[in-house]
């Protein structure tokens, strides 16, 4: 069961948001973020929205992925739009005992709730069409100015990198010790919730000193291959923008524009 | 032929870190060894013999307490140098999972050029080369997590290949491996010594392994005790089990033969010598 675990949601296929170069990919996001949260009418969400709606048709994604992103944030979702409908005041809209919505509420709750999905979608939608080691790269490459107040940006991105390569041994490992346990009679699967986080020591203690033995030798790998850090570090892939990229990115800022003139206008 | 690696009067011991007043246990004990350019030099011996640890001593992973070990002229004792020994020598341990650093095959085979701050155009010409003189070529996009154990150390070895070393130290690079992993990296090994001539120094534990080298070094308690081709190693066969160690299969079947009257001859370490000795045994069984 372990061994179907994905990791990130890279979803692979050929499209022009999967081409695109993930540092501009990364700004774009950033940029819809901002459009999102500066728009102050429905007209300004509308133009995030045609944005969003026009990047996803574009990236050959199903919409059932699209939708299964959204799934974590429901309670989210109902919590935002129950602050906002029942404690808003202003015109009467409907009243029963205690509870009264307004039609301020109603508005704010709506716009809450499309600005929130928007969002989400937004960013899974880098995540779908980026895999996590280029995301890794990207992001190395867009702090690396912040070297100069002496982030340790390439360290970071090399731990992430890391992480991201040995999630899979051990979640191989993880299973090997629970069948291990399990044949010398450990029950993970009845008792309460107490009893079963108790049950996970016996996984847990051989699987970190596992990790810290993998680590040691990793680092003497490493050392032996010459590694003292990102200094003088060369890459084999070079990332390299294409008109595409520049193009998209002043897409991305012509909509931004068109939503804060929206803002003027209607404001 | 000139000598890459020289070790000279090379003691070490390991220090105690959790009691300071036992004392060190001495794990090198005045060991001296030359390993020749071009030469497959094994080197054999039990759990605790010292083979790991004059392994690590071949690229300035561990240095010597005393005496000198020096890498194409180099002495693993100057710092600065560092990267350019263990350029020249390069490294492969026993668990192919903990020596792969990227999430593709490609990329960890460039990541020691990476670090050697080689140019992107140069680093794909090696990269490529390196993969396909260990027959992985094939894989290169892959993620080592769908790699076979061999497959894996395959990987590894190219990763070492790509930064075109002089010398590879391979650390029991089988243990981890089953019969057709071990057969594969052998063969790669094999290929490499041969064709490229790179010097090979492989730490084994399986007497076959040793047996397609040019030459074994047994070590034992921190010392060399033998240093021969395979065929007058194994025919010591008494001598090598007393230190634990076996002989190939054919070398003992020949010693048993031997024992019990027949003319053997117990320098026969390879499948095929056996055969033909044991079909001239029955020849002059029948006449």
């Amino acid at each position: 069961m372990l061994k179907d675990i994905t990791i990130g949601q890279y979803f692979p296929a050929d499209s022009i948001i999967h081409r695109l170069d993930p540092r501009f990919k990364i700004i774009i996001t950033a940029i819809f973020i901002t459009m999102l949260f500066s728009a102050d009418n429905f007209w300004g969400l509308l133009v995030g929205i045609i944005f969003l709606l026009a990047s996803f048709l574009m990236s050959k994604i199903p919409m059932k992925l699209m939708l299964k992103s959204l799934k974590p944030i429901i309670p989210i979702i109902i919590f935002t739009t129950a602050l906002n409908l029942f404690f808003l005041d202003g015109v009467t809209f409907f009243k029963f005992g205690f509870i009264k919505i307004t039609y301020e509420g109603l508005e704010t709750s709506a716009f809450m709730i499309i600005r929130i999905i928007a969002l989400i979608m937004g960013s899974s939608l880098l995540t779908y069409t980026t895999s996590p080691i280029t995301l890794t790269d990207a992001i190395e490459r867009l702090l690396s100015p912040l070297k100069k107040i002496k982030l340790p940006v390439h360290e970071l991105a090399m731990m992430m990198t890391i992480a991201l390569r040995f999630i899979p041994t051990l979640v191989e490992e993880t299973d090997k010790i629970m069948s291990a346990q399990k044949a010398r009679g450990a029950d993970m699967e009845s008792g309460g919730i107490m009893q079963r986080a108790k049950a996970l020591t016996p996984i847990l203690i051989p699987l970190f000193v596992s990790a810290f033995r993998r680590a040691e030798e990793l680092a003497l790998a490493m050392e032996c291959r010459c590694y003292h850090g990102g200094d003088g570090r060369t890459r084999l892939k070079k990332l390299c923008s294409t008109p595409a990229d520049y193009n998209s990115l002043a897409i991305s800022i012509l909509f931004l524009a068109a939503v804060i003139l929206l803002n003027i206008t209607f404001g | 032929m000139e000598n890459i690696i020289s070790v000279r009067n090379v003691e070490f011991s390991y220090a105690n870190d959790f009691d300071d007043n036992s004392s060190p246990k001495q794990i090198l004990k005045n060991v001296s060894l030359d390993i020749k350019k071009g030469e497959f030099v094994a080197i054999l011996g039990h759990n605790g013999s010292g083979k790991s640890t004059i392994a690590k001593h071949m690229n300035a992973v561990l240095t010597p307490q005393s005496g000198t070990v020096t890498v194409e002229g180099i002495d693993t004792t100057e710092e600065d140098k560092l990267f350019d020994i263990r350029q020249h020598v390069g490294m492969v341990f026993q668990n192919p999972d903990n020596q792969i650093v990227a999430t593709i095959v490609e990329e960890d085979v460039a990541f020691a050029l990476e670090n050697m701050g080689v140019e992107p155009v140069e680093m794909r010409k090696r990269v490529d080369d390196a993969l396909k003189s260990v027959g992985m070529f094939e894989y290169k996009d892959h993620s080592p997590h769908q790699l076979s154990g061999g497959q894996k150390q395959r990987v590894a070895i190219a990763g070492i290949i790509a930064m075109r070393p002089d010398c590879i130290v391979l650390d029991e690079p089988t243990a981890m491996l089953d019969p057709n992993g071990r057969k594969e990296v052998l063969k790669t090994i094999r290929q490499l010594n041969k064709d490229f001539g790179i010097t090979i120094v492989l730490i084994t534990h399986y007497m076959e392994e040793a047996a397609q080298a040019d030459r074994i070094v047994v070590m034992d308690d921190g010392k060399i005790i033998m240093d021969d081709i395979p065929s007058n190693i194994f025919s010591n066969v008494q001598k090598m089990k007393e230190i634990g160690l076996d002989v190939p299969q054919v070398t003992e079947l020949m010693y048993l033969l031997g024992k019990n009257g027949f003319d053997t001859d117990t320098h026969i370490i390879f499948e095929e010598d056996c055969t033909k000795a044991l079909l001239d045994i029955l020849k002059i069984t029948h006449n």
